[in-house]
C-alpha cells in the first residue's frame, strides 16, 4: 500500500466502485444519518451490477472496500484536525460481516480510537437505514510516519 | 450520490444459477464465469489455477482500480474483493460441490506495497470444513509467493440445508 497523505480526496478506485464523501455538515440532510456522530465524514455508495456478488445482494469484497476507504477518511480527518501532518499505510484489516448488503444505498463511518506516533487504530461500520443495524464492521491498524 | 440507471436483473459469478447446483463443482467453469459477472466482473478477476482444496485468482491491473498516493498502484479494495472471491471459490473447490453461504469474517494483513502495473494473483487454500463453517488462508503476490504482498484468514458459514 501506498502512504497516503491527507487531506483526504477519493482515489480512482472509490470513484469507479461509485463511492463518495458525505461531509458533515450535510448530515442532516440525509434520514439514514439521523444518529451520525458529526466526527469523521460518512461514505456512501449505491447498489450496483458492479458492487453484486450472490444475485441481489453486495459483494462483501465491495463492502469492504467501501469500510476500507472510510477508515482511511476518518485518519485523515482526525490527523487534519490535529494539525498533524503525517503519513498514512494500512497494516492490517479485519472485517465481520453481520447482515445481508441489500440492494439499497450503504454508508460508513470510521472512528479513530488512538492515533500515536506511529501507529493509529480505527473502527469502521456499515449500515443501510439506520446506524443501529449495522451490515458490516471492520477494525483497521495504520503506520504513521 | 452516483446516478446509476436501475441494475438490470443480472446473475452473479457466484450464483447457481451458473451452473448446475446438484452437480460437481467446476473450478474451471466457475473461474471463467467469476470473470463476467457481478462485481468479480467489474474487476475482470481471472481463473489463475486450482488444485484439491485450493483455488488461484488473478485481478488484473487497471488504471480505474488505483489508489493514494503515486499512481499505478492498485488500490486495497479490490484486493479485498479478490481474498473474498479467491477463498470462497477455495471452499466449493474442496466440498466438490456448490453450497450458499455467506462470509463471516475476513481479515487481511498487508505484508508490502505492490508493484506499481502488475496485476496480482491470490491462492487461496480451504484448510477445514466443520459443518457449516469452513476455514480458509490464502497469499496475495505478484509473480513470486515466497514474497507476498498480503495475508489473509476467512471463515465462512454455509446457509443451505442439509448442512
Amino acid at each position: 500500500m501506498t502512504p497516503l497523505h491527507h487531506p483526504f480526496v477519493l482515489p480512482p478506485y472509490a470513484l469507479a466502485m461509485g463511492m463518495a464523501l458525505i461531509e458533515p455538515s450535510e448530515f442532516s440532510e440525509r434520514a439514514e444519518l439521523a444518529e451520525t456522530p458529526q466526527g469523521a465524514p460518512v461514505l456512501t455508495m449505491d447498489f450496483s451490477p458492479r458492487a453484486e456478488g450472490r444475485p441481489g445482494y453486495f459483494h462483501g469484497g465491495a463492502i469492504g472496500g467501501l469500510l476500507e476507504m472510510a477508515g482511511f477518511a476518518a485518519l485523515a480527518a482526525e490527523l487534519e484536525a490535529r494539525g498533524a501532518v503525517q503519513a498514512m499505510k494500512p497494516i492490517n484489516i479485519s472485517v465481520e460481516f453481520l447482515r445481508n448488503g441489500m440492494p439499497r444505498p450503504v454508508f460508513a463511518q470510521g472512528q479513530v480510537l488512538r492515533a500515536g506516533r506511529r501507529v493509529a487504530n480505527v473502527r469502521v461500520e456499515a449500515w443501510h437505514d439506520n446506524r443501529v443495524a449495522p451490515v458490516a464492521s471492520c477494525w483497521m491498524n495504520f503506520r504513521l510516519f | 450520490m452516483s446516478d446509476q440507471p436501475s441494475p438490470e436483473p443480472i446473475t452473479s459469478a457466484l450464483s447457481p444459477e451458473t451452473w448446475r447446483i446438484d452437480g460437481p463443482f467446476d473450478p474451471v467453469l466457475a473461474g471463467k464465469l467469476m470473470g463476467k459477472l457481478g462485481h468479480p466482473g467489474f474487476l475482470d478477476l481471472a481463473y489463475g489455477g486450482h488444485g484439491p482444496d485450493w483455488f488461484e485468482a488473478v485481478l488484473p491491473w487497471r488504471e480505474d482500480l488505483v489508489g493514494f498516493g503515486q499512481m499505478d498502484v492498485l488500490a486495497s479494495g479490490p484486493v479485498i474483493s479478490l481474498f473474498d472471491t479467491a477463498t470462497a471459490m477455495a471452499i466449493w473447490t474442496r466440498r466438490g460441490r456448490f453450497v450458499p453461504q455467506v462470509t463471516l469474517d475476513l481479515r487481511i494483513d498487508y505484508v508490502r506495497a505492490a508493484v506499481p502495473g502488475r496485476a496480482v494473483v491470490a491462492r487461496a487454500e480451504c484448510y477445514q470444513v466443520r459443518g457449516d463453517l469452513s476455514f480458509v488462508r490464502a497469499l496475495a503476490h505478484d509473480g513470486d509467493i515466497a514474497d507476498p504482498l498480503a495475508h489473509a484468514t476467512a471463515i465462512f458459514m454455509s446457509t443451505g440445508e442439509g448442512e
